[in-house]
């Protein structure tokens, strides 16, 4: 099977679908002759024309309500956020819109709109452009948010988003466009709301989505090879539908559970976790479920003070001891 | 309807009257430390040593000029993130603006928790703006308010990119300001290309000044890298806020003659010859530097002079900034809010 990166990945979904589906726009800033400020949509303008790839003003407001208009009128746009922290400006299109127009219209319009951007830290460009929202737009009804971590994963769940019926907010590991992983050449779709076991264990469930799910595979590594734990690792992949069976049938069978998220501790999808762990396992529970979360800081610019504000290995064996009762 | 041309005729001439020759001197000798540190910090982003570096190169006639011609005491600044031949007029130092990029726990501006770029220091009434473009405007509309109803004297000036005119907060704002008659400019850096977006995909109307009108203030449009010119133009509009006659938009007609930033490749999206011809014929520098030779005010001796001291202020400044601290990542949560939140169970 080929190595793709997410970059290609992510390209590759997008030019299929252009290519089998001539509903499929994109809009978005300097998407088109710059092939996006990530590259993303690199040679698309070239291949599809100026009409489905839209170079658009800096107005992100603008942009994203015109796209829910194309959507209402049969178009499927694809829309790029520079980075997803610009979306706050567009947040009154997307959730009081977008996500709403279906059900205050009585079903009668629907939305089928994929916003899309990188999304999270890690690339030292400071809190403006870091903030990971899959718990902000994950809390309303109406939206689908993802946030896929393999560039197997990229590429088939962009092919499920772009043919979803419902607005989509796909939230890319920006710090991630470089790595690798294997594509396939063929059409494929990975389904929302069905999270993946990323690697097997016993001992220990380990549950994170996006970026996080390397530093979780990294950690299960050390606690294997070190200390002979083997830790299950699961990536949620979507957070809204959120897959609690792979949750809850992971921790009946590890009995415990450390939540991992780049975001802020309150309110953030590890509570959910934590949560629905408690719900529907609490007798299965040898120790209390653990977070692990970013520091309660607008994230910092300077190198050492953003590697203090996210969550690091060190923080998440120290989870897993204390859910382990290894502390000290 | 009125052509553009026949309205920017309507506007009348942009700016008027004599420049001292200490002024235009002193002018000079800032663009040409904005230009070489703007250099300075792309080689060192290039080197490896500093993560980013935003580039000013092109804008200083307009950055510079506008600067000098406010009343330094009772201006409150709205920069931009290419402010940065701006912010050395209006008093930070090359030292201050070193930091910043180096991330240093002394660097004025934030301290390393926000991006280089983001120029403030209290002291000088040079406010901290945003990443996301055009929250400025409104800011600044609202800074003049509070100027009007303290009757404080002052005027806000703010700075934007012909790109970030395209956000709702550029109209939000120039629309409060023209309501309220603020003391207030608003300058537009009309450099042609929003990174790789040109001004034709921008906006359908051929200048940002024509905007002026459909909200009740003068759009002056001027040429941004004549220094003085815009020095003139900028002293008109503040004459005008200081009367109450309201604020004033300020398009300066300009050039970028380096990357968006040092992440940005600009050959994809400007032809090569394009920006080879401003460099060699409109560069603002060499413009105003040819302007005071004629004038016999700036001769061989005096140009190598400036060229000497900017040198020796840049090479000080990065020598400081590097020998300096980094943050402490013990202090991470200081200063998200006044009083330290109490603490709950930590990592």
């Amino acid at each position: 099977m080929p190595e793709l990166t997410y970059r290609n990945a992510l390209r590759a979904a997008l030019t299929e679908e252009m290519a089998r589906d001539e509903s499929v726009v994109l809009l978005g800033e300097d998407i088109g002759v710059y092939g996006g400020t990530h590259l993303i949509t690199q040679g698309l303008l070239d291949r599809f024309g100026a009409k489905r790839v839209i170079d658009t003003p800096i107005a992100e407001g603008g942009f994203t309500g015109a796209a829910i208009g194309m959507a209402m009128l049969g178009l499927r746009p694809v829309v790029e956020m520079m980075t997803w922290n610009f979306s706050f400006l567009a947040s009154d299109q997307i959730i009081q819109n977008a996500a709403k127009l279906r059900y205050f219209s009585g079903g009668q319009v629907g939305v089928p709109i994929v916003i899309r951007g990188p999304n999270g830290g890690g690339v030292q460009l400071s809190a403006q452009h870091t903030h990971s929202l899959e718990n902000l737009y994950g809390h309303f009804p109406g939206l689908k948010v993802v946030s896929p971590v393999t560039p197997y994963d990229v590429k088939g769940m962009m092919l499920t988003a772009i043919r979803d019926p419902d607005p989509v907010i796909f939230l890319e590991a920006g710090a991630l466009y470089g790595t690798k992983g294997e594509v396939p050449e063929e059409e494929y779709t990975v389904p929302f709301g069905k999270a993946r076991v990323a690697r097997e264990g016993k001992d220990v469930t380990l549950i994170s989505y996006g970026r996080q799910v390397n530093l979780l595979l990294r950690v299960a590594e050390r606690l294997a090879t070190e200390e002979d734990v083997q830790a299950e690792v699961i990536d949620l992949r979507s957070i809204r539908p959120f897959d609690e069976e792979t949750i809850v049938a992971s921790v009946k069978k590890t009995n415990r559970a450390v939540a991992v998220q780049e975001q802020w501790r309150f309110f953030g999808v590890a509570s959910e976790v934590a949560a629905v762990i408690q719900e529907r396992a609490f007798d299965y529970l040898d120790a209390p479920v653990e977070r692990v979360s970013g520091a309660e800081v607008p994230a910092p610019y300077a190198r050492n003070l953003e590697e203090a504000a996210f969550p690091s290995e060190q923080q998440v064996i120290d989870a897993a001891h204390r859910v382990l009762y290894r502390e000290g | 309807m009125a052509t553009s041309a026949a309205r920017a005729a309507e506007r009348g001439a942009a700016g008027s009257g004599e420049i001292p020759a200490e002024t235009q001197l002193r002018i000079y000798e800032t663009m040409v430390l904005a230009r070489r540190l703007s250099e300075r910090l792309l080689q060192l982003q290039r080197a490896g040593i500093v993560p980013l570096a935003v580039p000013c190169d092109g804008h200083e006639a307009i950055q510079v000029g506008s600067a000098l011609a406010m009343p330094r005491e009772r201006t409150i600044v709205y920069p931009y993130y290419r402010s940065l031949a701006a912010v050395l007029a209006y008093g930070m130092t090359p030292l201050d603006l070193v930091l910043g990029f180096y991330a240093k726990r002394d660097d004025p501006s934030t301290g390393g928790h926000q991006m280089p770029g983001h120029y403030s220091r209290r002291d000088l009434n040079i406010v901290t703006t945003s990443s996301v473009v055009g929250t400025q405007l409104v800011h600044a509309a609202g800074a003049a308010y509070a100027a009007k109803v303290r009757k404080s004297g002052q005027v806000a000036i703010t700075y934007i990119g012909e790109g970030g005119t395209s956000e709702g907060d550029f109209h939000e704002a120039l629309n409060f300001a023209a309501i309220h008659k603020l003391p207030v400019l608003f300058v537009v850096e009309n450099n042609q290309y929003a990174i790789s977006v040109p001004l034709t995909k921008q906006m359908a109307v051929a200048n940002v000044a024509d905007r002026a009108a459909a909200y009740g203030m003068p759009g002056v449009i001027v040429d941004g890298n004549d220094a003085e010119a815009c020095y003139l133009a900028t002293r008109d509009a503040v004459a005008r806020a200081l009367a109450g006659d309201g604020p004033t938009l300020l398009e300066a007609k300009t050039y970028r003659l380096a990357p968006h930033t040092s992440d940005d490749d600009d050959r994809g999206y400007r032809p090569l010859e394009e920006i080879a011809m401003w460099r060699r014929e409109r560069d603002p520098v060499p413009r105003f530097a040819a302007t005071l030779e004629a004038r016999g005010l700036l001769d061989e001796a005096g140009t190598a002079a400036i060229a000497a001291r900017v040198r020796a202020a840049i090479d000080d400044a990065t020598a400081r900034a590097e020998a300096s601290p980094d943050p402490d990542p013990a202090d991470i949560h200081i200063p998200v809010f006044s009083t330290p939140e109490v603490p709950g169970r930590t990592q």
